[in-house]
């Protein structure tokens, strides 16, 4: 079976963005961009379904500038087998990637979709339930641990309260949460190796899909910063400032 | 102008964060209606039609909405869209699994996880882990958006909105529940709790961790949460996290207990009143951020803060 996994270009998670002055988005000029992270996961499940003789080809796929295609052999050095990069210098949001992705999608004919569940620049958490529910498939968001077998997919969710486990028929998509496994470090000898692997390069027009963004941002600006705090030298003191300076305690 | 809440619920009653989402639907403006589906639920309808300012309740009982899926949801939803200008959810695990589907499907953008309402079409929503905030116009003719709970006041009680049976859609058949595991906890919700008692890496076990937080979090009545690595380290449970991935908390009264302060875990923290912090590392991070530091080893201050309390 095929899988395919969708892959986002973020900012690197350790870098603290900075607003820009003028308000019109945050400052992107030389800052280092990463596979994000939740998709880096996404992509470690799909080699170890692989690995493990379940999948037989794993495709990466990654919408956005043409800078995605580093992005890509991130993927394809993970253990990915070819890349797909939808190339487009628009703001595209996640209706357009997941669009997309559903073109993709179709072309490919994979059983499984693995997505992060979100990206941690835009911190949307849509593009895999809309890409499910474009596909007319079932979904698993939040995924901690999945199993494939006897054409469904068992997928374990982390809820609000909990888990839940779901029996999903394949064709369907799952999205990662944190848990779900911890992704390698691509050796040395697998990034050679990636530089050779296939990537596709199409255009939004190639698959039909109008991308124009349906959200226009008006401003971005920074939050409201907390005042500095106090130190305080014990336990005795904590407790009466927080009884009758903040009164948040009898 | 008219506004659909999807509730979110257990049959019996409403969830607190479809109380806070009701708040913010309360700022757009219209006809106020809320969607409760569920194999079982007049008890949570009847709940939904107190709610202040809400006129109608639709009701939607079939055995296949029991397990609250994602695609049965979605289309029920779709539905009822028609005759809406805003479908809003709570942006919680049940929201967040569902506000997609139904506005990709109505091919409209959806506005994840609101902090405030601007007008009827524009939103402020953070983004980067909250380190920015974009204010964000929809030109779609039906808003799809999820709402940050602690962002918005619980909508009040006193409503006397009639309810109204509707027809259940089909049973897709796409996926089905097999299995829930939940924390039984007598504790208050970590979302809506007033006092959070939260324990990071610094806790170094899952038995300290609770021989040291439960006796706290008894005294303040107050619910326990956990850093990222304190959870992935087996401290606690995975719903204890609070951070940008994790739970949004804005209690009255955080404590951090042990937890160095990532971005990540501030982006779910800060907004909270007060802010304490106890690590015995000055330099840490979470010190920025809090009202009131104390630095030191949490081994020795935890049990005293506990005794103090009485």
């Amino acid at each position: 079976m095929r899988v395919l996994v969708a892959v986002k270009r973020v900012v690197d998670y350790n870098v603290k963005v900075r607003v820009k002055a003028d308000g019109t988005g945050v400052d992107l000029a030389n800052v280092k961009m990463s596979m994000n992270p939740f998709d880096e996961i996404a992509c470690e499940e799909a080699v170890r379904l692989k690995e493990a003789g379940i999948a037989t080809e794993v495709v990466a796929v990654c919408c956005g500038a043409a800078a995605c295609q580093e992005t890509l052999r991130s993927a394809m050095a993970m253990g990915a087998d070819r890349g797909v990069l939808v190339e487009s210098d628009a703001d595209l949001q996640p209706l357009a990637v997941a669009k997309l992705l559903q073109a993709v999608a179709n072309k490919e004919a994979p059983q499984l979709v693995l997505l992060g569940k979100q990206a941690i620049d835009d911190d949307s958490n849509q593009v895999g339930q809309m890409l499910a529910s474009l596909m007319g498939w079932p979904q698993a968001t939040f995924a901690s641990k999945v199993v494939l077998g006897g054409g469904v997919a068992t997928v374990t969710r982390e809820i609000d309260g909990g888990l839940e486990t779901l029996e999903l028929k394949l064709p369907a998509v799952v999205t990662s949460d944190l848990r779900l496994n911890e992704p390698r470090y691509a050796t040395l000898p697998n990034i050679m190796k990636a530089k050779k692997k296939p990537l596709g390069i199409l255009k939004p027009s190639d698959l039909g899909v109008d991308v124009s963004p349906r959200l226009a941002t008006l401003t971005v600006a920074e939050p409201p910063r907390r005042a500095a705090g106090v130190r305080v030298p014990d336990v005795k003191q904590l407790v009466d400032k927080l009884r009758n300076e903040a009164k948040v305690l009898p | 102008m008219s506004v659909l809440v999807v509730a979110e619920h257990d049959g019996a009653s409403l969830k607190s964060a479809t109380l806070n989402t009701l708040g913010a639907a309360a700022r757009l403006g219209g006809e106020l209606h809320v969607l409760v589906a569920g194999a079982s639920c007049g008890a949570a309808a009847a709940a939904a039609g107190q709610v202040a300012g809400v006129s109608k309740v639709l009701q939607a009982e079939a055995a296949h909405y029991a397990d609250q899926g994602a695609e049965n949801l979605a289309a029920l939803v779709l539905a009822q869209a028609g005759a809406y200008t805003h479908i809003v959810l709570p942006a919680t695990s049940f929201g967040k699994n569902l506000a997609p589907r139904v506005a990709a499907r109505l091919d409209v953008a959806q506005i994840s996880d609101i902090v405030s309402v601007l007008a009827a079409d524009t939103f402020v929503r953070p983004i980067y882990a909250g380190n920015a905030l974009a204010t964000v116009k929809s030109g779609d003719a039906v808003k799809v958006i999820t709402v940050r709970t602690t962002a918005f006041e619980v909508a009040g009680q006193g409503g006397t909105a009639a309810i109204a049976a509707i027809a259940p859609g089909p049973d897709l058949g796409l996926s089905r529940c097999v299995g829930r595991e939940l924390t039984k906890s007598a504790r208050p919700e970590l979302a809506a709790a007033k006092i959070v008692v939260s324990g990071g890496r610094g806790m170094g076990s899952a038995e300290n961790y609770s021989r040291l937080l439960d006796p706290l979090a008894d005294k303040l009545n107050a619910a326990l949460g956990a850093s990222r690595a304190a959870v992935d380290a087996g401290y606690a449970p995975n719903d204890y996290q609070v951070g940008q991935t994790g739970k949004i908390v804005a209690p009255q009264l955080y404590l951090a207990i042990g937890i160095s302060g990532a971005i990540q875990h501030l982006a779910g923290m800060k907004d909270a009143k007060v802010i304490v912090a106890v690590n015995k590392d000055p330099d840490a991070p979470i010190f920025q951020v809090a009202d009131y530091g104390l630095v030191g080893d949490l081994f020795e201050l935890v049990p005293q803060l506990a005794a103090e309390l009485g």
